[in-house]
């Protein structure tokens, strides 16, 4: 490998990383920082590319349709926390598997009664979609780093929100003694309502981000699922900034991986995280 | 969708009477059990109802040839799960004792079958599976094939790209059974002509992490990329290559399923594409057009590829069937009358091999304005080698 195309794929790397994260980010903050474990946060990532694609045809304009997906996957993320994770908090996490498992086919269904099993795409917006010349022979798109620059930004507000403010230390404290908190006189219910649908609604907005980026197919979900897992482990659970770092590493190695092993690639991500957990055993940045 | 979903695992048994003619010999107004092993849900489930509904439109189309018999139907979905795939070929033959089983879509449910079903007292017609195991070793002279082989579409494809003055290919695809055989077939004309194989990528099924690869060959620089993708995979494939800059620089050739299906999803970024394939919607023969008017009008929307495939299957048992005017007890007249026939299909004029595979003709297409344009024939009446049949 040359030291040019070293860096092309690096650059390949990161960019993947990022999007990662960004995938990763509401199941950290929910499964990480709130402590629930929703497996469903695939299939959430798949009804937002749906949602976008279906608005995209409808409206015609892609800013138009990620906004009213977005929106629609924060409702969906209040009314299935009120709903049914709600009744799960004080339970172990298997529970939380098999309802979320559940969540998981009733998706699926869903999505194939509603939108059907073929294939679909959605266009690059107008705006951002053309590229800049980056090797002799080929160019990067403006739109993936525009994704990338999105990644970046999400990162840091979630980094700043978890961290540095007050609705950030009662995620936070919440996670640690939720009756405590709630003795102090903080209404813990309506707050883990919120995480959660915020949590959903990255979820879908990953979901957005990729479509144009990606094919529209039932089952998406489940392929990104486990990825994000490993990314949230890898990080440490309950650190934003564990995420993020291991997203960068899940998306580098992996690039790599598949690159110069291809047909080896799948593994390559488990041997990382089991040599992580290895040295480890509350991944990288566990508090 | 959701009355598909009641079907997974009962039964539904439809009949579809045919006119009684008054001069019926012994055998005619019997029931003729045609048994379909698809997949009615899951990713493959619009390639199982293609193939249903074209099978069904050529079996009423040709009701006369039926000579009174009346066909049933038995419907079980195989969810593309080459698990499933033995106990329900097998509840069709003792269970449901079918004279005909249509199936599968995917290979792997296509071993499974075989297994099951291959010398018995039943006709296999495979309306889509195209791994070379189903008319190579495990050929058998009651299944037969109204699609493909793996080899077919991708074979004449070396020989275009030498023809084009391509000396050094790039070649990639998924580590299975179809994507294996796509890249050898290929490489087995490329490379016989005086080509080079500059990279053999295999990547897990069904991986879509492409962009690195495609950096590799931008770095490469090979005269040509050679794949097989299909569904969400050719979508991606053929808009990561256009968005990172090669569509127009290097040349992106496929075997024909890259741009069969998808051709809306990947919008711009498929222009230029050179497949091959046995069929292309717009091919310019009778046939196809009234087919193609024929299907829309009983469905309310245009037939694919895998209803062409399914429609095959249903002329292939009309047509036998009325060879042997309407009885359909001996299946060894059966076979014998089918090895003769050909049928005439929107894809052209087809006939079986010994091996029970199509000798067809491979298209060269071109994607221009989001269709697949018909350069010309990429190779003639093409006939699988059924390397390891014994037939």
């Amino acid at each position: 490998m040359s030291t040019e195309l070293f860096f092309v794929q690096l650059i390949n790397g990161v960019q993947y990383g990022l999007l990662l994260f960004l995938i990763a980010s509401g199941l950290s903050l929910v499964f990480g920082v709130m402590g629930i474990l929703n497996l469903a946060h695939g299939s959430m990532y798949m009804v937002g590319a749906y949602l976008v694609w279906y608005f995209v045809g409808v409206t015609g304009s892609f800013a138009v349709s990620a906004m009213i997906s977005a929106v629609i996957a924060l409702g969906l993320g209040i009314l299935i926390e009120r709903l049914l994770i709600q009744r799960l908090y004080n339970r172990n996490h298997l529970d939380q598997v098999l309802l979320t498992i559940g969540m998981i086919f009733v998706f699926n269904a869903l999505q194939s009664i509603i939108w059907g099993n073929d294939p679909y795409g959605v266009a690059v917006p107008q705006a951002l979609s053309g590229s800049v010349p980056f090797t002799d022979n080929s160019s990067y798109p403006v739109y993936r780093i525009f994704a990338a620059l999105i990644c970046v930004t999400i990162a840091a507000a979630l980094y700043f929100v978890v961290n540095k403010t007050r609705l950030g230390m009662l995620i936070r404290a919440g996670q640690s003694n939720r009756e405590m908190v709630e003795a102090l006189g903080v209404n813990i219910k309506t707050l883990y309502t919120i995480v959660f649908a915020i949590g959903v609604m990255l979820a879908a907005i990953s979901g957005i981000i990729a479509a144009p980026m990606s094919s529209i197919v039932p089952g998406m979900g489940e392929s990104v699922l486990i990825t994000c897992f490993v990314v949230v482990v890898i990080g440490g659970m309950g650190s934003i900034k564990g995420a993020f770092v291991g997203a960068l590493l899940v998306g580098i190695v992996s690039t790599f991986a598949t690159v110069l092993m291809p047909t080896m690639s799948n593994m390559v991500i488990y041997i990382l995280m089991i040599l992580v957990l290895l040295v480890k055993p509350q991944g990288l940045f566990a508090k | 969708m959701s009355r598909i979903k009641m079907l997974a695992s009962a039964v539904l048994a439809t009949t579809l009477t045919a006119g009684v003619s008054a001069s019926a010999l012994a055998a005619a107004g019997d029931t003729i059990k045609v048994g379909l092993m698809l997949p009615f849900s899951g990713i493959y489930a619009q390639l199982g109802e293609a193939g249903r509904d074209g099978l069904k439109l050529a079996l009423k189309e040709q009701a006369s040839q039926l000579h009174g018999s009346k066909v049933e139907y038995i419907e079980l979905d195989t969810e593309a799960n080459p698990a499933r795939a033995p106990e329900l070929a097998s509840a069709m033959l003792h269970k449901h004792k079918a004279d005909f089983v249509i199936g599968p879509v995917h290979s792997g449910v296509a071993m499974g079958m075989s297994k099951i079903l291959r010398g018995k007292d039943t006709i296999m017609i495979i309306p889509n599976a195209g791994s070379a195991d189903a008319t190579g070793p495990l050929c058998s002279p009651n299944v037969f094939r109204t699609s493909f082989s793996s080899w077919q579409p991708s074979y004449p494809m070396g020989k275009v790209a030498l023809e084009k003055g391509y000396k050094k290919v790039y070649a990639i695809s998924w580590n299975y059974g179809m994507g294996r055989e796509s890249l050898d077939a290929f490489e087995e004309s490329f490379t016989a002509g005086g080509g080079e194989i500059v990279e053999k990528v295999l990547l897990p099924f069904p991986s879509t992490n492409f962009q690195s690869h495609i950096s590799n060959i931008a770095a490469k620089k090979p005269d040509a990329v050679f794949t097989f993708f299909a569904g969400g995979g050719a979508i991606e494939f053929v808009k990561d290559y256009d968005a990172m800059g090669l569509r127009g620089k290097i040349p992106l050739l496929g075997s024909g399923f890259l741009t069969e299906g998808t051709l809306l999803a990947q919008g711009e970024a498929a222009e230029g594409v050179v497949t091959g394939l046995h069929y292309a919607e717009q091919l310019d023969i009778p046939k196809n057009w009234e087919f193609r008017e024929a299907f829309n009008t009983e469905y309310g929307h245009y037939p694919d590829i895998y209803a062409v495939q399914g429609y095959d299957a249903g002329q292939a048992i009309a047509s036998a069937v009325n060879e042997l005017k309407g009885d359909v007890s001996n299946k060894a007249a059966i076979i014998s009358a089918m090895e003769k026939l050909t049928i005439d299909s929107p894809r052209g004029k087809f006939t079986f091999s010994k091996a029970h595979n199509p000798i067809q003709n491979i298209y060269l297409r071109e994607v221009k304005d989001g269709v697949n344009v018909v350069q010309g024939i990429a190779a003639e009446a093409l006939e699988d080698h059924a390397r390891g049949c014994k037939l």
